[in-house]
């Protein structure tokens, strides 16, 4: 067997990172951005809003997303920096910030869904 | 239209030189010429010592790759008339050595290409008599698009990764290695893996995509690394979930 490399696990992040994101992700922006603000469709009203932010799945859902589009970042702007910059020497410290960036970045979003009423 | 263009090309003669430079060469324009017709024109009518490579003039060989206004390109694919009235910069290969003027020194890649095995790897060859090995058209066509690889190194050229690492596998080699394993007469998947699983494989991969952008073939082999990448991430979850498996 091959040298063990963590890169497997990283990738299969980033790409299924990538599918939530362009799936999902526009589906808000759309709602959110365009169809509500526009008056195309009604938008619901607060206490429908939070009722339906606190149900269990909703968090589960937002959590999911914006966890998996925050770890697809990471890889994508570390592999940036890598070619962009031409700092692949800094490897460990680029990790320690992309990668350790999406995790507080997760927990931050757990610690506000968390606080949803 | 005028009816002459400027050629930019470079030239390194290592027994006389250190760097390469740059030498400006007045060829006839014709419409229908392509840039190795106008190397040819140079070679024949002006200048003999100009040395470069090529063969078939007709996109098979893949012995023509040069550096054309900076874009890698066949030269016999590539037409004076698109870039008219300008002149015309031609180099050598780019992320290659100059072996001299506009021939490159493509050893590195020709050590790599047996390291993937592309060849059909079988565990048992079955007897003649057993008639040949037999595969439908969707069988064909699952790996047909990796067949058409000429191994003109445009993308490795056009790699930035492979520019920095070059240790890196690269991208015609990975498409190559990717063409046998989806052959249904190929048993060699396993022994391919080991080679490109490494961080030199696949994984260097930044997913730059520019090899796909050139390949004069319409290859993919971005397309052909990140379908190995999946199949390398498949096989790396199996190694923790039954790490009895098969190694």
């Amino acid at each position: 067997m091959a040298k063990r490399t963590i890169e497997p696990l990283l990738w299969t992040l980033f790409s299924a990172g990538g599918v939530i994101a362009a799936l999902f992700i526009p589906i808000q922006l759309l709602l959110f951005g365009v169809v509500f603000p526009l008056g195309l469709a009604e938008a619901p009203s607060r206490e429908r809003m939070l009722g339906l932010i606190g149900h269990p799945l909703t968090r589960l859902y937002l959590f999911v997303m914006c966890t998996m589009a925050l770890l697809h970042a990471a890889h994508r702007f570390r592999f940036t920096l890598y070619d962009g910059l031409q700092i692949k020497h800094l490897n460990e410290l680029i990790n320690l910030f992309c990668y350790g960036g999406a995790i507080v970045l997760s927990i931050w979003t757990l610690v506000l869904l968390w606080h949803i009423p | 239209m005028a009816d002459t263009i400027s050629l930019q090309v470079i030239r390194y003669r290592p027994e006389s030189e250190t760097e390469p430079t740059t030498q400006e060469y007045t060829v006839p324009f014709r419409k229908e010429w392509v840039v190795l017709d106008a190397l040819n024109y140079i070679k024949d009518q002006i200048d003999g010592t100009l040395s470069f490579r090529w063969s078939c003039r007709m996109g098979i060989c893949g012995s023509c790759g040069m550096m054309v206004n900076g874009e890698p390109k066949l030269t016999c694919a590539t037409f004076l008339a698109d870039y008219a009235p300008n002149p015309v910069r031609v180099e050598p290969l780019t992320n290659f050595p100059i072996v001299r003027d506009l021939v490159i020194e493509m050893s590195d890649f020709m050590r790599k290409l047996p390291r993937v095995k592309p060849w059909i790897v079988r565990d048992q060859e079955k007897p003649l008599s057993e008639g040949e090995y037999r595969q439908t058209p969707e069988e064909l066509d699952e790996y047909k698009q990796y067949s058409m690889c000429i191994n003109c190194l445009l993308c490795y050229a056009a790699c930035p990764v492979y520019g920095l690492d070059p240790h890196f596998m690269g991208p015609a080699a990975i498409a190559l290695a990717q063409r046998y394993n989806l052959d249904t007469r190929d048993e060699g998947s396993k022994e391919r893996m080991e080679e490109l699983s490494q961080h030199e494989g696949i994984w260097g991969c930044t997913f730059v995509g520019e090899c796909t952008a050139v390949c004069p073939k319409h290859v993919d082999p971005a397309g052909a690394i990140q379908r190995y990448k999946l199949s390398a991430a498949m096989d790396w979850f199996k190694s923790f979930l039954m790490p009895w498996g098969k190694k």
